[in-house]
Order: structure tokens, then sequence, then C-alpha cells
């Protein structure tokens, strides 16, 4: 039977011929990681259990980041109990302060994804690394227990949706665009327990900054996971970050999908998701009201990456940003930090107004860093804009691309990347 | 199994933010987390569960968001016996069994149930009824490999029963 990429990655995984929709399977995985929220709630669970020891601590990672340099005492507890276990469990893929990173971003800049891995991680983001046509997604922390005692974890294989592109961007547009152009039309359930699964002669255009925000994203439609397909692109990026040898897969021709959408990349514009959901889309062009803004956040697993940082700082130019606007940057790791030093980036961030934080996840989950007050708006290229998300539960946020969300900083309110000049 | 409780009603994308807010994640000790369960969207929520409202029904895709299991943990620990929805968000459904809280995907009794019905549940024939209503439906059952979790009391549980085989 005609298998999906993500089927002849699980079928691989699993050590049978083929998987197909509906299979219950126990794949063997690659690497599992967990963050300091729920690996600190993976290893409660890992010690309750009758296990003593790590299946293979090399394939074990944990990354301090969400509240992370410690928010709280309860916050420092919880990476205690991580850097403990990890040390008396022998797992060196430990990053804390001082070399972690945002981990969907630190984990493909580090070399430890490569294509054709199955990677879980507990943080519903995992599904990231399908941009380097891994299977990736997200699971909950005794999951992470379990593979940390097993090696394995167990999933029902999906059934697919398949996005064609073609054209390429217009100038200002990019990866987060395409995201919610998507997520706006098929809904925050419209991928529910299915991959989706990117394809056409538009993918050659994604730079791999844009297809990691694509994939990023493929949760927020309620999708297992995203992926793409391996091209020179990937293959490049594989080979700069030192990644393992990669192992190719391609989708059968005649593979089954549930649902087919076309999208002309040329056709896309500047796009925000209201809140509460992401699904709440609009291209900025549909806007007919002043939305006036109090906060903006640049960063994230989503766009924290030195091009995301580089397409911002294009748009702010030489601007200061509005009176009444607050505006966080997070660079998502230590070398995308350095980097933008080496570039200028922040120079010109401070110089606007900006305040530049260490790598943290801190306000996109509303844990500490930028919180919202009630009556609040920001726009923030982050991923989620539920009720409470980033603060008060009456505070607003406004998902949208790191030029976007640059231009919204300088005017106060929401505009288009196309009207600021630079 | 059987669960015999008020309904507490909720609509459709219950997200895992409002089910457990992130500010909150500081810890994994359950009965502090249940103290917060739902209380950006409903501040009466404890006091519902203290008067018999041990069982959400809600609509589509109910614990979308992020993968903390901190939430399925909030619900269980704050008193709810039983999740039924028109339909969960993947990660919320697969942390809900790993962690041994019951859930059930059946649209047709969340279209008809409202706020403080009464519902009786036997999770071992399927059968669900509506009692306010006089309306009884059937569940599928789970698969057999994810029964065994269940009825190990979780995943970690059934990795316990392997190991000791």
């Amino acid at each position: 039977m005609p298998m999906t990429l993500t089927q002849k990655i699980l079928a691989a995984h699993c050590g049978r011929e083929e998987v197909k929709s509906g299979d219950l399977i126990f794949a063997d995985v690659d690497l599992t990681m967990g963050n300091d929220i729920t690996a600190s709630a993976a290893i409660a669970e890992f010690n309750r259990s009758a296990a003593k020891k790590a299946a293979d601590p090399n394939r074990i990672v944990m990354v301090m980041d969400h509240f992370v340099p410690n928010k709280d005492i309860k916050a420092a507890e919880q990476c205690k109990t991580c850097r403990s276990f990890c040390r008396e469990q022998g797992i060196d893929k430990f990053y804390d302060v001082g070399d972690m990173g945002i981990e969907h971003t630190l984990l493909p800049d580090k070399g430890l994804v490569t294509a054709g891995d199955l990677v879980i991680g507990a943080d519903s983001h995992t599904c990231t690394y399908g941009a380097l046509g891994a299977f990736s997604t997200g699971v909950g922390s005794t999951d992470m227990a379990y593979a940390m005692a097993s090696g394995k974890v167990w999933f029902k294989a999906p059934a697919a949706i398949r996005f064609v592109l073609r054209g390429k961007f217009q100038k200002n547009v990019s990866g987060k665009d395409l995201i919610l152009h998507i997520i706006g039309r098929i809904g925050v359930d419209g991928a529910l327990y299915r991959s989706m699964e990117f394809t056409g002669e538009g993918v050659k255009e994604l730079e791999m900054c844009d297809r990691f925000t694509v994939c990023n994203m493929a949760i927020e439609a309620g999708a297992k996971n995203g992926i793409f397909p391996v091209d020179e692109k990937t293959l490049a990026f594989l080979k700069e970050h030192g990644a393992a040898e990669p192992k190719i897969y391609e989708a059968d021709k005649d593979a089954e999908y549930e649902a087919e959408y076309e999208i002309d990349l040329s056709e896309l514009e500047p796009t925000v998701a209201f809140p509460y959901l992401p699904e709440n889309t609009r291209t900025v062009s549909e806007i007919n009201e002043d939305i006036f803004i109090d906060q903006v956040v640049i960063g994230s697993c989503t766009n924290g990456r030195i091009e995301d940082l580089r397409r911002a700082a294009d748009v702010l130019g030489n601007h200061k940003i509005a009176d009444g606007v607050r505006a966080i940057i997070i660079p998502a790791t230590q070398q995308i930090y350095l980097q933008a030093i080496k570039e200028g980036l922040i120079q010109r961030f401070i110089h606007a107004g900006c305040v530049v934080s260490t790598p943290t996840c801190g306000p996109c989950l509303g844990g500490y860093m930028g919180i919202l007050a009630a009556g609040e708006k920001a726009v923030s290229t982050t991923n989620r804009n539920f009720v409470g998300r980033m603060g008060h539960k009456e505070s607003q946020v406004y998902l949208a691309s790191p030029a976007t969300t640059a231009a919204c900083a300088v005017a106060g309110k929401i505009i288009s990347p196309n009207e600021v000049e630079g | 199994m059987q669960f015999n409780g008020k309904v507490i009603r909720y609509g459709d994308n219950v997200d895992t933010d409002v089910i457990i807010p992130a500010r909150y994640l500081n810890t994994s000790d359950r009965a502090e987390l249940a103290k917060h369960c739902m209380e950006d969207i409903d501040a009466n929520f404890a006091d519902k569960v203290k008067n018999g409202g041990t069982i959400i029904v809600a609509g589509q895709n109910f614990g979308c968001g992020s993968s903390r299991e901190h939430a399925p943990a909030a619900i269980k620990a704050g008193g709810v016996e039983l999740v039924i929805a028109e339909s969960f968000a993947r990660i919320f459904y697969r942390n809900a069994i790993n962690i041994g809280l019951p859930i059930v995907e059946l649209p047709a009794l969340c279209q008809i149930t409202e706020e403080a019905d009464e519902i009786a549940a036997d999770m071992d024939s399927g059968v669900i009824e509506n009692k306010t209503k006089g309306k009884t439906f059937a569940a599928a059952p789970f698969p057999p490999f994810i029964q065994t979790i269940i009825e190990a009391g979780g995943l970690l549980n059934s990795l316990n029963k392997e190991e000791t085989k």
C-alpha cells in the first residue's frame, strides 16, 4: 500500500514494511526532549515507575527555557530537579543558562536532529523539526518518562493532508503569513490527528527559517506533525549544523491524502490572527479599523531565528518605536544573540527603543518577561493567542510575522510592513 | 467503571491555557494545579464540582494547545471523573489516557447536553445516558491496545507490568 512521507518514517521506526492510517504502533525514538516545566514532571513520573536507568542517555535532551533564568523559587526547583536527574543518569545533552536557547531552535542549530529521525518532545511545538524531513511531535510528560525508560512511544499512525505550494512570496511576506493563512483556512482543528505534508514547486522558494515556522505551528491546526521533503536547502542546513547523516524518505506518488490544498505563495499578504484563536486570521489589508497596541514581542520558537531578527530590523530601519509601545526582542539562542550583535541588529533594536532579552519562552506563554495587564493588546510573533495566554484574561494577543510586528511597533497600531518606509 | 454526575458544560476549542494557565506551571503538584483549573473562563468551576458536577461535556477540539499534562491532571485532581467531548485535541487525548483520566468522544450526546444535566456512564458497556433528557447513547470502545493502558491505570503502570513479566 502506498505511504505518505510520515507513514514511511513511522514504518522504519517500528520494524514494519508498512503502516497505514489508524494502525497503533510502538515506535523506536531517536530523540526525546523535555523542558524545565515538562521534564520535571516527567522525572517525577519516571521516579514513581519501576524504571531505574534511562534506556539510552544519549537519546535524551533537556532544555531549560520556559521559566529560565529562573523566574521564581518554584521554577528554580524544577530546573534543579532536571539538573540533578541529568547528572545521575549521565544525560550530557542538558542545556542550562549560558548555553540554552529556545528548545525548537536550539535542537536543529546544535545538529541534534537529522532527516528521517523520529523525535518526540514534551512540548507541543516539537513538530518544528518536520522542516528537516524528520517526524517530530509533541507528547506529554508521561510519554516522555516512558520513552526515557524504554526508548519507545505509542502512536496511532496518522492520515495526511497535502499542501501543494507554488509561486514565491512577495516582499515582507514569510512563512508566518503562510501558516496563519493555512490555519485561517482549515481551522484550529482542521488537521486534527493528521499529518500536514508540504510539497510542490513552491517548497524550494521557502528558506529553512520559513519551513521551521510553518511546521512549528502545525499543532495550531491540530496536526500530529508537519513535514517538508528534503531538498538542497535541507541538506545544506544539516551539514552546516553538523547533524548526523540524513535518511531521506519520500512520499509515494500514489499515497492517499484526505484532502489537498493548493496555495500560490505570491497571492499571500501580511496576515494577522486576532484573539482568541490562531484561526481568526485577516490580511492586514482587510482590517478597516485602528487597533492600537501596548506591546510587541519578537521571538519564540516560532520566530526567534536570525532571519526573523533581520526581517524585523529591516522594517524598523532607523525608526523609533511608537510612544507608549513596549517592544521586547528575544533572540532564540545564544548563537543567534551573538550573531545579531555582530550584525549590528541588537544596537539598532536598542536605539529604536526596544529591550533585548536573553533567550526564554517567558512572555509567549504568559510566564514572565512581558506580561499584559487587563485590557492591553500585543502584537507578537509567537504562536498562540488564547484567553490569558500572555497575561490577564482580558488582555489580547494578535499573531503576526516579524516584519508585520516590527511595523506595528513603529506605528503603535496594526499596519502592514509595506506601509513603513525604511 | 461507572460514573454518575452533573454536567459542567463548555463549548468548542477549550485550550490548555484556560484549563491550567501557564503562570501556575512552576509546579506539577496536582492538588495545587487543581486550585486554578478553568479559572480564566469559569470562576465557579471548583464550586460546581463540589456540588456534584463531576462530568465535563464539551464541544470540538477539547484540550487544544500546549502539551502540558498538567491540564488533564488538574481536571482529574479537581474532582472531575469523566470528560465527554465532540472531539479532543490529540496531545490532550493521549495525556488523558496516559494518566488515567477517563475520556469519551460522543458528539451526539454533547449536542443535546446542557449545563447541570444528570449523566450516568457505564464505561464497561459504553452506554452513556443523559438522564435529564432521557436519552441513551453508545460510545465506541477503545481499541484493545489503549484499553490495556487504561486497565493498567496509566502508561507507566503498563511499563511496570512489562518489566516484571
